[in-house]
């Protein structure tokens, strides 16, 4: 287990530096670069910016070094200082700006992940225990509808109808008496009331895949000869059932988490601009808005990275459920 | 031969055989695939759906009843227009009508809204006189498919927008800009996909690896921001015409990963088959080999990739373009126009903004469901 871990991390290294360099083109990729935007900013407000401050920022960031420096000079802030930049619109260090959205952030798309699971295991069970069942049926044309109507519509759609009848707009993570108050126990249970509605929207497209992938591999497992033997000895069906079948067919489900985090955060992204959450999402398109580089790419980057992070705890959670990957050396 | 046998064991009239069970030992591969697809309902009825879509693309100067970019500045967010059969005083007409619609502002409120006139009276005709227009951008053209004879009526069937331009119209250009967009990127995702997919199928080696790994690469940043990225990129001053292409490249070069991988998963499996190596030991040259054997055996896995890979594109042009990263107006994309429906006072107010919405979900549904009706048929022999 510890050599199959040893050589998954070993394997991350290359994909971390990968990542890197595409946030750093991504940084570099609008005309001009960071100092000169951030000084007619300045000068547009009115301030008047001295050579010794340009001299000291260009500098710091080694802007007067070629672009292959430059990216050693960033990684270096980053890794050394956790100085990912400056965000001129926000005028504060990136880490800053994006510390606590990126905390929600996550909290949002574990959620999402476990309530995708919770709804898609059961159903998929269902559907694939009672195919072509009327229930089944249901659940495949909701399923498919979940897969057509995007993130964004589904949010737009149920704010709608929840603001026309009720009157109350369900956006924001916080009341307001709590939206700038500090953290405490209240703040926490303000959130997990209202956590659930960005929750339920950005799960639909998930769990549509999910049940999907789960009914086609517990029916595949169901028609192996093992179970029609098992069977035919007289076991419980209950017990047939869960004893192999569905454990077999989880393990897609993990191994897929590589594909579905991405997902969720690229859903996360685009239903907390609609729903105006103070997470990562309206921050981002601001920054790409005004091509708040440093800002973007350093979301970029350490978005890529926790999906990263999430697909090798998805594969050591495999391997540890799936005894076949464990014992059956590190191929994949 | 097992048919014979069949008619042997147990005497059945041949007539009540259908015609697939006398010719399935016979039948060609497509011939077995659309008779499997044929048995998936939902793929059935999405067929025509689909083909009046695609007329609505082709025909969209026609069919519309307005110009995309005309201004009725007395309709401003006008709700879409009741057409009525039976008028105020009980008459019932065949031929359909629209009444006139005045504005009228609550005096506490100052909300604007909107009254039928029942006084002013417009029958809805077929093929009516409107504003010119040029088809295709070639000939010029006066006759829309429906619409009120009266140019300035309000004849506006999901209502208009906040300069007071038709809803419907818009839609109908709209599908033509997304829908193009989707199929254009298919082409560039096609051969990107096929060209790489293919090159680390059918070498194998490092190239494969190389390959391999970024594809792992690609699909481990978040989409959406990625496309944000890249569409952020673009420069401002480039003609629209320019941003369209730069997005169809953009979801190109982020999409091409998923059809790289089952070209290249089949490329493995297929060159191990008896009957590569058949050809091989005949003397057929890796060109004859890829497009006259391998090539053929694969391709209905491609039609299916396309198939799924379609609306994925259209829900994320629509995304990038709804949050403004996207396509610009003056271009008119499905996007583009749920732009106005973002802010919830907009939306409250004027739910029809959605409509190009029900264009969106009805689209990418039709073809979820063709393309799972070609997933079923793929293998007919299964």
């Amino acid at each position: 287990m510890i050599h199959y871990i040893g050589h998954r991390l070993l394997q991350l290294i290359p994909l971390l530096i990968a990542i890197s360099i595409i946030a750093f083109v991504i940084i570099q990729l609008p005309p001009g670069d960071y100092l000169t935007t951030y000084i007619n900013q300045l000068e547009l407000s009115g301030t008047k910016v001295s050579e010794s401050a340009i001299v000291a920022l260009e500098r710091q960031y080694g802007l007067d070094k070629p672009m292959y420096q430059q990216y050693f000079i960033w990684m270096k802030n980053i890794l050394l200082h956790g100085d990912f930049g400056r965000s001129f619109s926000w005028n504060e260090p990136v880490s800053k700006v994006i510390g606590e959205r990126l905390v929600l952030t996550m909290v949002i798309s574990i959620f999402t992940l476990i309530v995708t699971w919770l709804i898609a295991i059961p159903i998929g069970i269902y559907s694939a225990v009672r195919q072509y069942s009327v229930l089944d049926y249901i659940f495949s044309f909701i399923g498919f509808i979940g897969l057509a109507v995007p993130n964004f519509l589904i949010a737009l759609v149920i704010v709608y109808f929840v603001f026309d009848t009720t009157g109350i707009a369900i956006t924001g993570l916080f009341s307001p008496e709590y939206a700038d108050a500090p953290w405490s126990f209240a703040k926490v249970l303000d959130l997990l009331q209202r956590i659930w509605v960005p929750v339920l929207i950005i799960a639909t497209a998930g769990t549509a895949g999910l049940i999907r992938t789960m009914r086609g591999m517990l029916l595949d497992e169901l028609s192996k000869q093992y179970v029609v033997t098992a069977r035919a000895k007289g076991v419980a069906e209950k017990k047939l059932l869960f004893k192999y079948p569905v454990r077999v067919a989880v393990n897609p489900l993990i191994s897929t988490i590589g594909w579905t985090l991405p997902t969720i955060i690229s859903g996360e992204a685009i239903v907390s601009i609609v729903l105006n959450l103070p997470t990562t999402g309206p921050v981002l398109l601001d920054a790409f808005r005004t091509q708040d580089m440093y800002l973007a790419g350093s979301f970029i980057l350490i978005l890529s990275i926790l999906t990263v992070i999430g697909t090798l705890l998805s594969d050591i959670l495999l391997a540890w459920v799936d005894p076949r990957i464990r014992f059956g050396g590190v191929e994949e | 031969m097992s048919v014979e046998l069949g008619k042997e064991m147990e005497p059945m009239p041949l007539d009540e055989m259908k015609e697939e069970e006398k010719s399935v030992e016979v039948a060609s591969q497509w011939k077995l695939m659309w008779w499997k697809f044929r048995k998936h309902k939902l793929a059935l009825i999405s067929a025509p759906i689909l083909l009046m879509l695609f007329i609505i693309i082709v025909f969209a100067e026609f069919l519309s009843p307005h110009l995309p970019l005309e201004r009725f500045t007395d309709y401003k967010y006008a709700p879409p227009t009741k057409i009525h059969f039976v008028d105020a005083e009980g008459n019932f007409s065949f031929r359909p009508f629209v009444y006139g619609m005045t504005q009228e502002i609550d005096s506490e409120t100052f909300q604007r809204t909107f009254v039928e006139d029942t006084s002013q009276k417009y029958p809805i005709h077929f093929f009516v006189e409107g504003k010119p227009y040029k088809m295709w951008g070639l000939f010029e053209m006066k006759t829309h498919f429906i619409g009120v004879k009266d140019a300035g009526a309000p004849f506006f069937l999901t209502g208009t927008d906040s300069l007071g331009r038709d809803l419907l119209s818009r839609t109908f250009y709209g599908s033509r800009i997304s829908i193009s967009f989707a199929l254009i990127g298919i082409v560039f995702t096609v051969i990107f996909g096929l060209i790489l997919g293919g090159i680390s199928g059918y070498f194998g080696g490092a190239v494969d690896t190389v390959i391999q790994r970024l594809i792992d690469l690609l699909l481990c940043i978040p989409a959406i921001p990625l496309w944000m990225a890249l569409a952020a990129a673009l420069p401002q001053s480039w003609s629209p015409l320019k941003i369209y292409f730069g997005m169809v490249l953009i979801f190109s070069i982020v999409g091409w990963t998923g059809l790289a991988r089952v070209v290249r998963g089949k490329l493995l499996s297929l060159r191990e088959e008896d009957f590569t190596m058949a050809a091989r030991l005949a003397g057929a040259s890796n060109m004859r080999i890829i497009s006259k054997h391998l090539l053929p055996s694969f391709a209905s896995y491609i039609i299916i990739n396309v198939t799924i890979s379609i609306p994925v594109t259209i829900l994320g042009e629509t995304s990038l373009s709804f949050l403004g990263l996207g396509l610009q107006s003056p271009v008119v994309s499905w996007g583009v126009l749920l732009q106005e429906a973002q802010k919830l006072e907009n939306l409250a107010h004027h739910p029809w903004l959605l409509w190009p919405a029900v264009f969106i979900v009805v689209t990418v549904l039709m073809f979820n469901f063709i393309g799972d009706g070609l997933r079923d048929a793929a293998d007919p022999y299964k």
